[in-house]
């Protein structure tokens, strides 16, 4: 069954139709072409599909894309871009959080969404709210540090 | 030169692109009618196929192909592939040898398409007895896994099979190594104390996020195009080649960055099978696998070790012995040079007299093993570690000290019978030992955390390990450079970057050579009609190999534009220096010229490429096949000690790690942040085998393929404290000094937390990994023997 779904996605409308089974993340990069939020488990597990759903983080590869019909979408693309970064992003980079990166959209978007709730969290609390974002390079330690200093 | 930038905590040159999300993995690649492929897998372990029917599949609306074995061997191509063996088609032919075995694939419109045809195809197999444990298989009468040994010759450091001949397979065993060095009986005789265990890691997984994915596509006029998620493009090339039957310049292997790789993007993998479903279909077809197929397709070996020492009563290892058994699945894939290289220090990184290692690499009905960070030293590295500590105890000696008395130091001979040189491992040793407070008092004093009331819950203690690897030898890493009309430069290498931060590395090493700026470097990813040859991204080469080789090309770039340097500076040329991007002499120092000017004077206008060309081989001594001797193995080695301290809770069984310091010798840091991160990241990485990951199997089925029940270390693993160190150690043939570093940092991990464990509790977990349940049990048997303290 196909379902219409108006999605704003990091700012601009899109009027898609959609089946029932097509996920947010095969519609953001098959219909979007928006790469930055990537699968690696499939079920919700590791992060790396992180999108922000009403500015809250979702596993893209495990919702519905008709779930998210009018919903605000941002994905890493509509966070900050190279000439303006988002301050999570500037951390990130200043502390070189970062090995092969495919973690790292996930990564930054989750650490938003956590920064905004909690401007000022301890280290065991990022570590908390960010377990389900899996860095198999192991960056964590630089992840932890460039979370904090996002932070202040 | 000087550019500044060497022992410089440089940023990544791709940073902005992977923070922005725009770094671009193959996934991300959709061609003009494009085709997705996938697989139809065996679902039993041992089976000759009796018929596959595709017929009901075929007739789907956008399927384009459905191919099996049969249709392979029906096609004018050489179907099999392995890097030691050639052993492995994309598909099976006449037989499945594990469960998850590929035997149809069909290309569709896409994946929905492609899955739902794979549920059209009917598999009639007949099931053969299978075995699982190495050495069931190596029992005689074991069932045959496979038929026919033909070796690939496509490296040249599997001496072994160099000379071999396509044989019939007789045992499960598909390579031996062996070492002899004095007299291990002799040596044990005189031993004060004879010590024998066994150690064993079950097989697990790399679990790189980024799956394996390749797509191919073919020109109108036999020129195969192929993008792929691997850390061996021209490895790939050459293979594609000789499938099928093409001059290698007709194959052009395109590599973007990779999403993590460990081992396991190594050697063919995806790429054959894209080329065969775009050729069938005469589409750009896609390929790429789900996480539960990633643990099919390639594993890190489980290994058995008995491990039989003799040690004197003054502190000296007098002798070892070392019976290892790999379990390299059901295909050889790398196994055989897994079980080469780390053969040569399977006794360990110690100056033994007498040693004796018979390894072997054995066929077992699961998923094929291959490369993983530090091909097979973590594995040996277990067992000899924990050995070590084992012997210490008994003996009443300190870890670090009894260590230090044997471990190889400049200029001793190592069991090979290579000379060691620059080895820090003495001091890196010391330096983890130092960090992480280690007493010299044995045994360490007995650190209870009681609660004030009631009885103890956790304990805690120290552990300490070490190793050391050679690298890859002989070996060849090419590099290009060319530097265009405005001085900017571009560095064309075959080195992937997949995390490790090879971009950054070679840009400074470039830009050093040259006396350029960072900003004017871009590297050229590697693509192998335009980048030269690589052996392979992965046993910590590309730092020594590459960085030799983009360095000797940048110079050959500086010494073609020298002489015009001198006439239009009126200098001698070995007087001219360059810094910043602009050359000068040194002794007219107020004169200087951009390399834009330069290159405009040389071809009197803005025009014209300055083409460097840098080739870097190693090559070993003479090797006795009989007992492994040789003057020289490797082009350098490699090692790393780590120091661990845990709590263990005596009443669940659960390992906390409080502090992991890890220390491994780069030779030079060239850049000492992208130093520390592997360090730290390959320790991290290493406390999931240790501490939990297995590949759990039941009659050959994989119950635990998905991230549900196969867990890898999250932010909530980390350790309470974490210390990367660097010790320098510099090898007059590195740039700089540099050695490699990315696999060191992992090497010892696991059984620096089993003996600080057992310093902990009195237990001792000799199979990976150390589970509660393990640890619970080993304190029940401790206590049993009063080993409790």
């Amino acid at each position: 069954m196909k379902h219409q779904i108006t999605l704003t996605v990091n700012g601009a409308e899109q009027r898609l139709a959609v089946d029932s089974q097509r996920t947010l993340l095969e519609v953001i990069r098959d219909d979007l072409k928006l790469f930055g939020a990537r699968e690696s488990c499939g079920m919700s597990l590791c992060g790396a599909c992180t999108v922000l759903v009403d500015d809250l983080p979702v596993s893209s590869c495990s919702y519905f894309a008709a779930r998210a019909n009018g919903r605000a979408i941002t994905t890493i693309e509509g966070l900050g871009s190279p000439g303006a970064l988002h301050p999570v992003q500037q951390a990130f980079l200043d502390h070189g959080a970062f090995q092969c990166s495919y973690c790292t959209p996930g990564m930054i978007l989750t650490a938003v969404c956590l920064l905004r709730e909690n401007p000022s969290p301890r280290a065991e609390e990022v570590k908390e709210f960010m377990a389900g974002n899996l860095c198999r390079c192991a960056a964590y330690p630089d992840i932890l540090r460039a979370v904090m200093a996002a932070a202040g | 030169m000087d550019a500044g930038v060497i022992g410089k905590d440089v940023h990544r040159v791709e940073g902005l692109d992977k923070v922005t999300g725009r770094v671009e993995f193959v996934d991300n690649i959709e061609l003009p009618g494009m085709l997705h492929g996938m697989m139809l897998r065996s679902n039993v372990p041992h089976g000759r196929i009796v018929h596959i029917d595709t017929s009901r599949a075929r007739q789907l609306p956008g399927v384009h192909a459905v191919l099996t074995g049969d249709d392979l061997l029906a096609m004018p191509i050489d179907p099999f592939t392995g890097p030691a063996f050639k052993d492995q088609a994309p598909l099976a032919i006449g037989k499945v040898r594990y469960v998850g075995d590929p035997l149809a694939a069909v290309a569709a419109v896409d994946r929905d398409t492609a899955e739902a045809a794979l549920d059209l195809i009917d598999v009639e197999i007949e099931e053969l007895p299978a075995v699982f444990d190495v050495n069931a298989a190596m029992e005689p009468g074991a069932p045959l896994i496979c038929e026919r040994l033909v070796p690939a010759r496509t490296f040249a450091d599997l001496i072994e099979l160099l000379g071999g001949d396509d044989v019939p397979a007789t045992s499960n065993a598909c390579f031996q190594y062996k070492l002899r060095r004095g007299n291990v009986e002799e040596g044990l005789r005189q031993s004060d104390r004879v010590f024998a265990h066994t150690f064993s890691n079950p097989p697990s997984q790399h679990a790189d996020l980024e799956y394996h994915c390749s797509i191919a596509q073919w020109g109108a006029t036999d020129r195969l195009q192929v993008w792929s998620a691997t850390q061996s493009p021209s490895y790939v090339r050459i293979m594609l080649a000789n499938m099928f039957h093409l001059p290698e310049s007709r194959v052009r292997v395109v590599v973007s960055y990779l999403g993590g790789g460990f081992g396991s993007k190594l050697y063919t993998k995806l790429e054959p099978l894209a080329a065969i479903l775009a050729r069938s279909t005469g589409r750009p077809v896609k390929v790429r696998l789900t996480r539960k197929e990633e643990f099919f397709t390639i594993t890190k070996h489980g290994l058995t070790a008995h491990l039989t020492t003799g040690v004197s009563r003054d502190g000296r290892i007098l002798a070892r012995d070392s019976q290892i058994r790999w379990d390299t699945g059901a295909y050889a894939d790398i196994g055989p040079r897994v079980t080469h290289k780390s053969g040569y220090t399977s006794a360990g990184p110690y100056d033994i007299p007498n040693v004796r290692i018979d390894s072997f690499s054995v066929f077992t009905n699961k998923p094929p093993a291959g490369a993983f960070r530090g091909f097979g030293i973590m594995q040996v590295c277990w067992a000899y570690e924990s050995q070590m500590d084992i012997i210490a105890k008994e003996m009443g000696w300190d870890p670090v000290e009894f260590r230090l008395n044997n471990v190889l130091r400049e200029g001793d001979t190592q069991a090979t019978g290579s000379i060691v040189h620059s080895l820090g491992l003495a001091e890196s040793i010391q330096a983890v030992a130092d960090a992480i407070g280690w007493e010299k008092t044995a045994p360490i004093p007995y650190q209870a955390v009681q609660p004030a009331n009631g009885p103890l819950r956790k304990a805690r203690g120290k552990g300490i390990a070490c190793s050391m690897k050679a690298v890859i030898t002989p070996s060849i890493s090419a590099a290009t450079v060319l530097m265009h009309s405005d001085g900017s430069v571009s560095v064309l290498s075959s080195a992937v970057e997949m995390g490790q931060g090879s971009d950054t590395l070679l840009s400074q090493i470039a830009a050093e050579e040259l006396g350029v700026r960072m900003d004017d470097i871009s590297i050229t990813h590697p693509d192998t009609d335009v980048t030269p040859y690589d052996l392979i991204t992965a046993g910590s080469r590309t730092t020594f190999h590459m960085g030799n080789a983009v360095r000797l090309a940048a110079a050959d770039v500086r010494s073609q534009l020298w002489p015009t340097a001198a006439e239009m500076l009126n200098a001698d040329a070995v007087d001219l220096t360059a810094s910043n991007g602009r050359v000068w002499a040194r002794s007219a120092p107020d004169r200087s010229l951009t390399f834009g000017q330069l290159i405009m004077s040389r071809f009197g206008a803005r025009a014209g490429t300055i083409t460097g060309h840098g080739l870097f081989e190693t090559h070993h001594g003479e090797t006795d096949m009989q007992t492994g001797q040789s003057d020289n193995v490797t082009a350098h080695w490699m090692c790393g000690a780590t120091s661990a301290e845990v709590e263990v809770d005596v009443e669940t069984g659960h390992v906390h790690i409080l502090n992991l310091v890890t220390a491994v010798d780069v030779g030079k840091a060239i850049n000492p942040f992208a130093c520390r991160q592997q360090i730290s990241g390959a320790s991290l990485q290493g406390t999931g085998p240790a501490l939990y990951e297995e590949m759990v199997f039941d009659a050959g089925q994989l119950t635990n393929p998905s991230f549900v029940d196969y867990k890898i270390p999250s932010l909530l693993d980390l350790p309470d404290n974490m210390e990367p160190l660097i010790v320098e150690d510099p090898h007059p043939d590195g740039p700089h000094g540099a050695k490699g570093i990315g696999e060191a940092g992992i090497f010892a991990i696991a059984p620096a937390i089993a003996n600080a464990v057992a310093d902990a509790v009195g237990a001792r977990i000799p199979d990976l990994p150390i589970t509660p349940e393990k640890v619970l049990n080993a304190i029940e048997e401790a206590e049993r023997h009063g080993n409790r303290r």
